[in-house]
Formats: C-alpha cells, structure tokens, sequence
C-alpha cells in the first residue's frame, strides 16, 4: 500500500486547516462572550446609556473576531492552495501554518474581549467618558491583536514560501517547529494584554481625571507582556529562514522541533504572568494616581522577575538550533 | 534510513530538554506575576510600605523562581550532560 505525496498533501491541508478554524475559535468565542455579558449586566445597571453600550460592545467585539477571522482565512488558503510543486516539506509546512494559526489565535481573541467587556460596564458607570473608554478599548485590544498578527504573518510565510529546494531532514521538523514556536507563544500574551487594557478600561471608568496616566501605565505594561510573544516571532523566524544542513540523523531534526516547543510553551506563562501584574497597577492607578510612579517600579520590577523563565525558555531554544 | 539507539536516544534527549524549560517556564512566569500584582495592589492601599512590600515580593518571587531553574538545569543536563 503506497500513499504518493499528493495525498498527504490533501491530508496536511485537511487537518490543519481543521486546526487553524478550531482552535482559531476558541479565544474569539470566549472573548466575545465576555463582552456580550458585560455589557448586558451594563445595561441592567443603566439602560439610559443602552446605545452607547451596545455600540461599544459591537466595536469590541468586531475586534476581538480579527484573530477567530485570521483562522478563517488560513483555514480557506490551505484548503484551496494551488501547490504546483509539492513536496514532503509542504506536507509540514501545511499542518504548521493550521497549529501556528490556531494556536495563535486563541489568546488574541480571549484578550480583546476584556477591554471591550469592561468599556461596556464603564460607560454604564460613568457615561460622560464613552469617548475616551471607546478610545482606550480600541488601542487596548488592538494591540493585543498583535501577537495573533505575528501567528497570520509566520502562517502565511509557511504556507507561500518555496522550500522545495531545502533537505527534506531537518527542514520538516524546522517548519514544523516554527509553527508551534510562533502559535503557542501567542497565547499568554494576548490573553495577558487583554486583561491589562480590560483594567485600564475601568480605571478610566473609575476615575476620568487618572485616564491619562492610566493609559501610559497600560501602554507600558503591554509592551513588557508582548516581548516574550516576539521572542516566539524570532525563534520562528530563525528557524523557517536557517538553512539547515542536510543530515538523515533524528537527534538534529528533534532538537529543532523541541526548540520551537521550547520558546512557544514557554512564552505562556511569563505573558499571562506580566499581564497580572500590570493589571494590578494600572487598576491601582485607578484608585489613587499619587502612587503612580512607585506602582510603575514595581510593576516593572515584577514584570521582570516574571520573564526570566521566558528568557530560560528562548536561551534553551537558541542552544537547541546553533548549539547541539 | 536506518535509525540507531544512540540517535533516539539524543532525539528524546533535545525533545525533552525543550520541552522540560517550556512546560517548567508556565509555573514561574505566572506564579510571580501574581506575587507582583499583588505587590501593585498593597502598593496602592499602604503606600508607606513600599519598600518592604518590595523587598517581600522579590524574595516570594525567587522562591517562586526555583522550579524554572530546575527546569533549567535538567534542559541544560539532557543537552549536555545525558
């Protein structure tokens, strides 16, 4: 019984464009839910201001869908790609963009609820502030989109480069690894951003006149939770544009797969972590903004103490590509 | 392809490693940012015990730390060592 490579090829789309809109769904959906509840018990509290709020979760919501609507388009492309020149490594290649996708829109999608969950419940508070809430909620959970971005740029980088010149052993596992190094490393800090602008979203309900240094405080705590996402970036980039010497050995072929493993499971928990952090000071912000500078300190101490093992994690993965 | 006991045995051996730092990082990264959060939250109501609230964070976040470090080092045995 032989199997040619173009039936694999149809395997490796199926299933992986199976896994880019499955998992793709997960965040979007219970993100989404959590601004629809929200902003239901938002209205209960004001009905008064039940356009703005419905506005507002809808805005939110559109956003929260782009990640679940990255999976979508990653899930059509592989089932429709015209490969006119297949090989084993495309066969890879496919089941890595659908896990990169994913995966990577999972945290994406549970964090762009928060900010829009909690602008809902802010302008039921104080309706005086919906422009400003609306505009904190659009910054908020766009930059948490962006780790999910990282996972549609990666994915759509496997899915259209030529690697059909490339040593089947070790590329499959490098694209393979790329995928999952990229996807997995998505998820802690888009779920961590997200509840970082959720809480800046209430400080600014809170106390309008803290709105300002809030943001800031929001805006840096974001930057310090994405970094361990780009370091997923950067593991998969180095491992999808390396060019690996050709060897028939699995020792080699594993270590890149157990380094895109590596970087991308290891980038969860410092992400979620960060993310806890600054939304402890930014919602203490909110409360009293005369602490601020000692709060961004901490938080920023903390922060850092929370991303050594995200640094373990990518010196690990480095070892594993140039090292062994 | 003929594959030897020795190769497999590297391959468990990289596998593992990354998946050793990878897992054991999950812990860590949110058991300290949860000892920082709550740093922040003290932080805001008693202002005037910062210093001390610092110092009891970054010494609850090292303990907090050690099990990343083992992770560290049974990654960096399996690389090197094994």
């Amino acid at each position: 019984m032989s199997y040619d490579v173009h039936i694999w090829l149809n395997v490796a789309a199926f299933v992986g464009a199976g896994l880019s809109m499955g998992l793709g769904a997960i965040g979007a959906g219970i993100g989404e839910g959590y601004t629809a509840a929200c902003a239901t018990s938002a209205i209960s509290r004001n009905p008064e201001a039940a356009g703005e709020i419905f506005k507002t979760m809808l805005v939110g919501q559109a956003i929260a869908e782009t990640a679940g609507i990255f999976g979508l388009v990653i899930a059509m492309l592989l089932l429709f790609i015209e490969t006119p020149d297949p090989s084993y490594i495309t066969v890879a290649t496919f089941i890595g963009a659908g896990l990169c996708m994913g995966f990577g829109a999972i945290g994406p999608g549970v964090g762009g609820g928060f900010p829009a969950g909690e602008a809902c419940t802010g302008i039921a508070r104080q309706p005086a502030m919906t422009r400003r809430l609306n505009t904190t909620m659009l910054v908020g959970s766009s930059i948490a989109q962006s780790s999910a971005i990282y996972a549609l740029v990666t994915a759509l980088i496997l899915l259209f480069s030529d690697f059909s010149a490339l040593p089947l052993s070790p590329t499959w596992a490098a694209v393979l690894g790329a995928g999952l190094a990229c996807g997995i490393a998505s998820i802690g800090p888009g779920y961590g951003e997200g509840m970082v602008a959720g809480a800046c979203c209430q400080a600014v309900a809170r106390q309008p006149s803290a709105a300002t240094v809030a943001t800031t405080t929001m805006l840096l705590g974001m930057a310090v939770t994405e970094t361990t996402a780009i370091y997923g970036l950067l593991v998969g980039f180095i491992l999808i544009f390396k060019t690996f010497t050709v060897t028939s050995a699995l020792a080699p072929t594993m270590a890149l797969l157990g380094a895109g493993l590596c970087m991308g499971i290891g980038a969860i928990g410092p992400g979620l972590g960060e993310g806890l952090t600054a939304q402890s000071a930014v919602g203490q912000i909110g409360k009293n903004k005369d602490n601020s500078a000692e709060l961004i300190r901490v938080m920023l101490v903390g922060q850092a103490v929370s991303e050594s093992t995200g640094i373990y994690s990518l010196v690990i993965a480095l070892v594993l590509i140039f090292v062994v | 392809m003929a594959i030897e006991g020795a190769d497999i045995i590297k391959a468990a051996a990289f596998l593992g490693a990354g998946l050793s730092m990878g897992i054991g990082a999950i812990g860590p990264g949110v058991g300290e940012g949860m000892a920082a959060a709550k740093a922040c939250e003290a932080i805001g109501k008693n202002p005037k015990e910062a210093g001390l609230l610092t110092r009891t964070m970054l010494v609850g976040q090292a303990v907090s730390e050690s099990t990343g470090i083992y992770s560290l080092v049974i990654a960096l045995l399996l690389l090197f060592v094994v």
